[in-house]
């Protein structure tokens, strides 16, 4: 199989008119990796997907594919495959037609096609679903016929635009392992766009956290999630609690931070805000919710953060406890159910403690909306 | 009850209105069968096929079809591609601008086909002269002005069927085969003409019915080539004969045999998809009585299959059958009534001149009575004893009681002639 095929955005500027949907996009995508573009819906990842494929011209920049230059190349001369939203099988067209589609622009015989389109039905274990219609295959089955239809093509990199959204929650979740797994055996590059961060996070090697036409991080998984850049990527990526306030002092890679309602608290600055976060800075400090505990009501310090509860809920896995915060937004902590017992602390104030470390601070900045 | 008022008056409905949808046709249908030489349904007197005959042995009439034929191809091949060019431009062009051009592709439906008839001559006309061509060059030929000019306004009626289609039509198709590698062309022909099957079959037989039918336009196009309706108009003009209905008969029958065919071709696919669906072969779905697969659950197959036959006798009647027998028998029976008639006719007016005669001056007093509808004010006969130069006419106008008085049929003409 192939090596793996890099793909570099050099300066990518995407305007609709005076609209501006991708602003000075710089990413560097390694051959053979999962990539993804994460980010709400508008933000402008499809339009960049769209100027990969070739379906878009760039107003200004570059689109590199293993180092060549794609200006002026059109989508069928790319070597891309993409997976559309609504995944775009021919509906006239037997499955294993449409599997072997690009096999037939190619000129190839019938027996060809199905020779290979029978080796790909086996991959996506569909054997015998060959001379079924799309309209006949389950929402997942289709997924797959999309997929193999792509992989038919032979192509340096595999674009998938959203392919998951239409299914429901236990498909997405197997198709999930399933796309890594069919990554994986395959080698080339997959660039991935979704809104849904669970999907980013558990797939992808490299993620791309984009917000209105700007991508604010780009790094894995972990770091994107506990090490954000941004205010926005803090938010969107995961639940996060927000303690808005000003930076009253820096040591080393800590801050102490004035909050306008929880008192002074300590908290770690995100890597890629190091040196730049300096005192009398308006900042905001995120707490996971499973890194909140409970501690002693009334405990004070400079991480021990005391609210009224407002309400609570059990959700299974987790005791929820929501507490009034800063701004309108309500704090959540998460309590992991061993099967204590639980009272309920809806109107008492309650004090909740947290390591340093996991607080991170970044410049006060645009969230997430809900 | 009220209940009952209601569904009883819906029936009478439904019966007043497939009578006023399909009575002319079967009234016309029954006259090709009559033997009078003016088409009509009643009396009934014999069975008859000659305006069958009468109407393949009528070079202008199968002129005619041929011509509808030719033209019907060439718009058909015409209009449907220019209805897919604008269709799809509709569905691409810059959404301000859509509202408009909509309105600029309807407005040939909108005007009358008069004037897109004589419009097309004197474009076309015009641009022949520019060319410096002769006036048989191929620019006004009757065919291609025909052609032309009807598709000036049938493309409009085969875009709006295609567009009702490619509305549906997702562009993420086309944009998956060009990313496969395709080429505009190749998605254009793989995969979005495919797509278009349906709604393209339809705006063929759209677009040949409606040139078929043409009169208006035609008439002002068709040159050296007069299609079936002009030729129709024309003879009409000179009275109409069964053979005309006889067509009318054909064309009747050959639609009904295409609609019923059609539509059990649909219940065909019908019935398949539901055994694929259910994983049985088509032939398990019958049982007790072991039709064919295709007519299960198939009524239109069934009703094609028992008008076929029906066709099939009919026609195999009519090899054989002879009605000179019958027609010799009312002609002897019409030429004993008129007799009778002229009898009467000259008894009355015997006894009118002896009325006359005794009463003096009170001529019209007492009108010999007549059976036909109009009084008798066209039976030459009645017109108390006038010239002699219609008399002959008397025994053809005296033998039709219909409506019109028998002034379509061309036996009068001649008589009035002599």
């Amino acid at each position: 199989m192939s090596a793996g095929v890099g793909v570099d955005l050099e300066n990518l500027w995407i305007r609709f008119g005076d609209f501006v949907a991708v602003r000075d996009a710089n990413v560097h995508i390694k051959g053979g990796d999962f990539f993804s573009f994460l980010g709400p819906s508008g933000c402008g990842k499809t339009t960049i997907l769209r100027a990969v494929s070739g379906f878009l011209e760039p107003s200004e920049g570059n689109v590199l594919i293993g180092g060549n230059n794609m200006k002026g190349i059109g989508p069928n001369k790319r070597p891309t495959a993409l997976i559309f939203q609504n995944l775009a099988l021919f509906p006239l067209m037997k499955v294993w037609e449409n599997i072997s589609f690009s096999m037939e622009i190619a000129g190839a015989s019938a027996k060809e096609r199905r020779k290979r389109a029978d080796e790909l039905l086996d991959m996506i274990a569909l054997s015998d679903q060959g001379d079924k219609l799309p309209s006949e295959l389950s929402g997942g089955q289709r997924q797959r016929v999309a997929i193999a239809r792509a992989l038919c093509a032979e192509p340096d990199v595999l674009l998938l635009d959203e392919p998951l959204s239409a299914l429901d929650l236990k498909l997405r979740q197997h198709m999930r392992t399933e796309l890594r797994e069919i990554q994986k055996r395959v080698g080339i590059t997959f660039i991935y766009i979704t809104h849904d961060q669970g999907e980013a996070l558990t797939m992808s090697d490299d993620i791309a956290v984009m917000r209105a036409g700007v991508i604010d991080q780009i790094g894995d998984g972990k770091t994107i999630y506990n090490d954000p850049a941004t205010a926005f990527a803090a938010s969107f990526v995961g639940e996060n609690n927000v303690f808005r306030g000003k930076v009253l002092e820096v040591n080393g890679n800590e801050a102490l931070i004035r909050t306008n309602r929880s008192g002074d608290l300590r908290s770690r600055i995100s890597t890629a805000n190091l040196g730049k976060l300096a005192v009398g800075d308006d900042a905001m400090m995120f707490i996971r919710p499973e890194a909140l505990d409970l501690a002693p009501t009334g405990t004070k310090g400079e991480n021990f953060v005391t609210a009224q509860v407002t309400h609570e809920e059990f959700e299974g896995n987790t005791f929820n406890i929501f507490m009034e915060g800063d701004g309108g937004k309500e704090i959540k902590v998460a309590i992991p159910n061993h099967g204590q017992s639980f009272d309920d602390h809806t109107g008492q104030a309650m004090t909740l403690e947290y390591e340093v470390d996991n607080a991170v601070a970044v410049p006060a900045g645009e969230l997430a909306a809900e | 009850m009220n209940n009952s008022i209601i569904r009883i008056s819906i029936w009478v409905y439904l019966a007043i209105f497939f009578i006023y949808l399909l009575g002319p046709l079967v009234i016309m249908s029954i006259t090709a069968f009559n033997s009078p030489s003016f088409p009509r349904a009643t009396p009934w007197e014999c069975l008859t096929f000659e305006w069958f005959s009468a109407l393949f042995q009528d070079e202008r009439i199968l002129n005619g079809i041929k011509n509808s034929i030719l033209v019907g191809i060439g718009t058909i091949i015409l209009s449907v591609s220019m209805g897919l060019a604008g269709a799809l431009m509709l569905t691409q062009i810059w959404p301000k601008l859509r509202a408009t051009y909509y309105t600029i592709i309807i407005a040939p439906i909108l005007i009358p086909g008069v004037v897109l008839g004589i419009s097309t001559l004197v474009f076309w006309d015009r641009i022949n002269r520019m060319l410096g061509l002769g006036a048989d060059s191929f620019l006004s030929n009757g065919l291609f002005l025909t052609i032309i000019g009807q598709s000036t306004f049938i493309a409009s009626y085969c875009m709006l069927v295609l567009v009702a289609r490619l509305q549906r039509y997702d562009l993420a198709l086309t944009e998956a085969a060009l990313d496969l590698g395709a080429t505009h062309a190749q998605a254009f022909r793989k995969i979005l003409l495919p797509f278009m099957r349906p709604a393209l079959a339809s705006a063929a037989v759209l677009a040949f019915l409606a040139s078929f039918e043409n009169y208006n336009t035609t008439t002002f196009t068709f040159g050296e080539y007069p299609t079936l309706t002009i030729e129709l108009a024309q003879k009409v003009r000179y009275g109409i004969t069964p053979a005309i209905s006889a067509l009318a008969f054909m064309i009747v029958v050959l639609t009904v045999f295409a609609a019923l065919f059609n539509e059990a071709n649909i219940k065909r696919k019908e019935v398949i998809a539901k055994a694929r669906k259910e994983g049985a072969t088509v032939g398990d779905v019958t049982s007790g009585v072991k039709l064919p697969g295709f007519f299960t659950g198939n009524a239109a197959a069934i009703t094609l299959v028992v008008f076929a036959v029906a066709t099939i006798a009919v026609i195999g009647t009519a090899t054989v059958y002879s009605p000179k027998q019958c027609i010799a028998n009312v002609q002897e029976q019409k030429r004993l009534e008129t007799q009778k008639r002229i009898q009467e006719l000259r008894d009355q007016r015997k006894r009118d001149a002896e009325a006359a005669g005794q009463a003096g001056g009170a001529t019209g007093a007492a009108k010999p009575s007549n059976n036909s509808g109009f009084g008798g004010v066209f039976a030459p006969g009645t017109l108390q004893g006038g010239d002699q130069g219609t008399a002959p006419a008397d025994d053809a106008g005296s033998s039709n009681n219909s409506g019109f008085g028998g002034v379509f049929a061309p036996n009068n003409i001649n008589g009035a002639d002599n």
